[in-house]
């Protein structure tokens, strides 16, 4: 039996993304765990998140797993959601004003807020969180990507966030979104997919994107 | 471009789903976990649950009842009812809520809105107002489900609410709830140009052309309803329909 490692750190709530799994994937074990050797066990690894990035920061550094996040993020498929997502690039907008919070650094970029207003093309001021359901369109260069297999190009995602990932390198993203500039909302990078919509709320659009990642085997 | 939402509202009492007019004579809407899942299956974006038992009895009650409906429902559930401190959203969240509203809490202490966003995010803090216009002009903040008057003007609350932390606002018009005569579309707009955060309207909603009115009129980000859908006078896709037809982006 094939194993999917959903890491608590213990920050936000991860019982939400392991009852969609478990719905996805009923022949897999789904564990909700803080212990290393559990998840360098496992096929399959995510990070989720829904907390603010200094104490989920602070959080993981503490839990004492950031060596064997390290190790496995270079060797088995991963997942990261929502501020999991932000977690894997370089530093975070989100906290000491100026200074912000360094986080994992496996892909390059940052993570910035949403302007204060944040203007619509129109000169409407959009509201922030960007809270709903949007529309995801994926790149030329992603739209073979094993997670996005029998996904709807466009499909609509539910979104809760007010910062969002500026990928340096544009091969890295995955997915758009407009909001109302194009916004990587999606990245992957060889066996790391992560997104910032929550899939586990997406209803059979994201339900497919997690049953495509407890099958994916970590190369595109 | 994100969509406006369409989010059915439940009202639970001892496990059960209810709808009254003005917060009182309820009557029965059926079991949550079933009215959840056909929700769910006509395209609902966002399902929402006020507990209007709220008794400490009754607590673990709801708990289960959100355990079992995000088991087998996928999209998010905002929970609100009988949160007194920052600290009771986290065993909502456990079960599977997604946001957690605060109503009389936040107008008793306000500073729960600043803890509540700071530990768990903004994106899961819901300033639920209820609001009722008591002279020309003057909306006005009513908490203990809308019995008690609190003398504060709503759009000041509802700015004060969104400085604080909260990352939406569900907003009820008490004059409307359940009276089927629409949204009270003065209030709506008030409050949604007021503040940057998402407002959902909420109470009046009597046909479809209401929630339209709501978006449209209102500049409401979600629009919310119970007895048009409970009693299977719409469905969620219907009003998307509708919905679509008058330009609104819809999912």
């Amino acid at each position: 039996m094939q194993t999917i490692a959903i890491v608590d750190y213990g920050m936000g709530n991860l019982r939400s993304v392991a009852k969609a799994f478990s719905h996805v994937a009923p022949d897999q074990r789904v564990l909700i765990t803080s212990d290393a050797k559990e998840i360098a066990g496992a096929e399959r690894v995510v990070l989720p998140g829904q907390a603010a990035m200094p104490e989920s920061m602070a959080a993981l550094n503490a839990s004492g797993l950031r060596d064997v996040l390290n190790q496995v993020s270079r060797e088995k498929p991963f997942l990261g959601v929502c501020l999991g997502l932000q977690m894997f690039f370089e530093t975070s907008e989100e906290g000491p004003p100026g200074v912000g919070t360094p986080a994992l650094g496996w892909l390059k970029g940052r993570v910035a807020r949403f302007p204060k207003p944040h203007v619509d093309l129109d000169g409407s001021v959009l509201k922030v969180p960007h809270m709903g359901w949007n529309a995801v369109h994926f790149p030329e260069s992603a739209r073979s990507h094993p997670c996005w297999a029998g996904v709807a190009e466009g499909s609509a995602f539910y979104f809760a966030h007010s910062f969002y990932a500026v990928p340096a390198d544009e091969a890295a993203v995955a997915g758009i979104t407009e909001y109302p500039r194009p916004i990587g909302v999606a990245v992957a990078q060889a066996n790391i997919f992560a997104v910032q919509f929550h899939p586990e709320k997406s209803a059979d659009a994201g339900l497919r994107v997690l049953q495509n990642f407890s099958t994916w085997n970590g190369s595109f | 471009m994100l969509c406006k939402r369409i989010i059915p509202c439940l009202d639970i009492k001892d496990g059960r789903v209810v709808k009254g007019v003005n917060f009182v004579g309820l009557r029965d809407a059926g079991d949550p976990v079933e009215v959840a899942k056909r929700y769910n299956d006509q395209g609902a974006d966002e399902l929402c649950f006020l507990d209007i038992t709220a008794s400490v009895e009754a607590r673990g009650l709801l708990y289960e009842l959100i355990e079992r409906v995000a088991s087998q429902v996928f999209i998010p559930l905002t929970v609100g009812g009988g949160v007194k401190t920052a600290e009771d959203l986290r065993p909502l969240l456990n079960a599977g809520a997604d946001k957690v509203s605060i109503n009389t809490a936040g107008v008793n202490r306000p500073e729960i809105f600043n803890e509540a966003s700071h530990f768990y995010g903004a994106q899961c803090v819901v300033a639920a107002i209820d609001a009722k216009q008591t002279r020309p002009g003057f909306f006005e903040v009513f908490i203990h489900g809308g019995r008690t008057p609190t003398g504060k003007n709503a759009i000041e609350w509802a700015r004060e609410v969104a400085d604080r932390g909260a990352g939406e606002i569900l907003l009820t018009s008490m004059d409307r709830d359940g009276a089927k005569i629409g949204f009270d579309l003065e209030l709506t707009r008030a409050i949604a140009d007021a503040v940057s955060i998402p407002v959902i309207a909420s109470g009046g909603v009597g046909n479809l052309q209401h929630l339209v009115d709501g978006v449209v009129k209102g500049g409401a980000d979600a629009v919310l309803a119970a007895s048009i859908f409970h009693y299977g006078e719409h469905t969620v896709g219907e009003a998307k329909a509708m919905m679509r037809a008058a330009g609104i982006r819809v999912r």
